[in-house]
């Protein structure tokens, strides 16, 4: 039981990490990850939705489409589940909690537009998940997320820097560093 | 209830997805209305990039209101202490052109710190009273000192004291201060190609 979780989050945050081994969320991968403050927040952010998201999709879709055989509206209604869930959790957070909110503020609403957030829902469907295991694949694929989100802002920041060749510095020098940490995440197949 | 779902699909999908719609929308409504916030984020934004000298060379009272000048359409560029660099990230931020820096409101200096020669103080407490940071302490007819630490060299204590004992010390760079420097870009004229060179040797 416990084993069968934490093999789902070492897959999720490892072996199939959504970033650098399923190219998913590539977006605020390369556009957040300059400073390593904002790649924190980002990280925090996406964790707290993604794992809500995840949870909530998957009771939208056994609650409300499986009983009337409509799947095939899945992914029009996990955007709609996750803009909703996003736009409520910044809601709710400026409201009861300032300090959070000018942590994770800026950059919840751009979780809206990660393809790793839907990546997760679609999934989660595709895998035949449970409402626990869905939770714990969310939950895993965010902390994956964060993970090379944070390392990459790490060496970025070094990057800036650094003397690179002069062809190859901004997000030139940035895509190949991800390539390489791609090629490295790739080295975890068969872990699990 | 199922017949009623595959006789018609597209009535069906339509409904359900309205069904899933309005709730979430009643919901969102609801929750800006419940959880309504006070205060403007976006003057929270402008004040932390506003360099914090209190030094009101804006011509308002401090940065805090300067901020939610700015968020209320003032121009971006009267912060002198700031200089350039506030100016770039305000711009940045708000999403408008960055304008030079209004001349009218001062010019941009090397940072600087108050110092006072202590000697030649006389205790008369009206640089305390001009500091808008507290930065300054001593009490009347006692000898007064700056905390270097909190002085954010805005240079208006200068002005009310007596015995002109207050200068203005540029800041020196200290671990805390120090920054790496970006690599400075090698040469406006690069030779990309081989026969570049070539034919402004020839030129020359």
């Amino acid at each position: 039981m416990l084993a069968d979780y934490s093999i789902l989050l070492i897959g999720a945050i490892l072996v199939n990490n959504f970033v650098l081994v399923q190219f998913l969320g590539l977006c605020p991968f390369m556009g957040v990850s300059n400073k390593l403050e904002t790649a924190m927040g980002m990280s925090m952010a996406t964790t707290f939705v993604l794992t809500l998201a995840s949870a909530c999709s998957h009771l939208t879709y056994h609650l409300l489409l499986q009983p009337l055989g409509l799947e095939y509206l899945r992914t029009i209604s996990f955007i709609l589940v996750i803009a909703v869930v996003v736009q409520f959790t910044e809601m709710v957070v400026r409201k009861s909690s300032p300090l959070l909110h000018r942590v994770l503020g800026v950059y919840l609403p751009l979780i809206t537009t990660n393809c790793a957030v839907l990546g997760v829902a679609l999934l989660n469907i595709n895998k035949d998940h449970s409402f626990m295991q869905a939770l714990f694949y969310g939950f895993g694929a965010a902390l994956g997320f964060a993970l090379v989100l944070i390392l990459f802002a790490a060496m970025r920041e070094r990057l800036a820097v650094a003397d690179v060749p002069e062809p190859f510095r901004g997000p030139a020098i940035g895509m190949v560093t991800a390539g390489l940490m791609s090629l490295a995440f790739m080295g975890f197949a068969g872990l699990v | 209830m199922m017949a009623w779902v595959t006789d018609y699909p597209l009535l069906a999908a339509l409904l359900a997805l309205v069904g899933l719609g309005a709730p979430f929308g009643a919901l969102l409504g609801f929750a800006a209305v419940r959880f309504r916030a006070e205060g403007n984020p976006i003057a929270d934004e402008i004040n932390a990039i506003l360099p914090q000298t209190q030094c009101g060379q804006c011509g308002f009272p401090g940065c805090r209101p300067y901020a939610e000048a700015i968020a209320g359409g003032e121009a971006i560029n009267k912060c002198p202490p700031g200089g350039e660099a506030t100016i770039q990230a305000l711009a940045d931020l708000l999403d408008v052109e960055a304008p030079p820096l209004d001349a009218e409101h001062g010019e941009e200096k090397v940072k600087t710190v108050a110092y006072i020669r202590e000697d030649e103080c006389i205790g008369c407490t009206k640089c305390i009273q001009a500091c808008p940071v507290d930065a300054i302490l001593g009490a009347a007819k006692q000898m007064h000192t700056v905390i270097a630490s909190e002085c954010t060299g805005c240079d208006l204590c200068v002005e009310p004291c007596p015995v002109d004992c207050i200068d203005m010390l540029p800041l020196e760079e200290s671990l805390q201060t120090w920054h790496w420097q970006l690599p400075a870009p090698r040469s406006n004229n690069l030779e990309i190609i081989a026969t570049d060179s070539v034919t402004a040797e020839r030129a020359a």
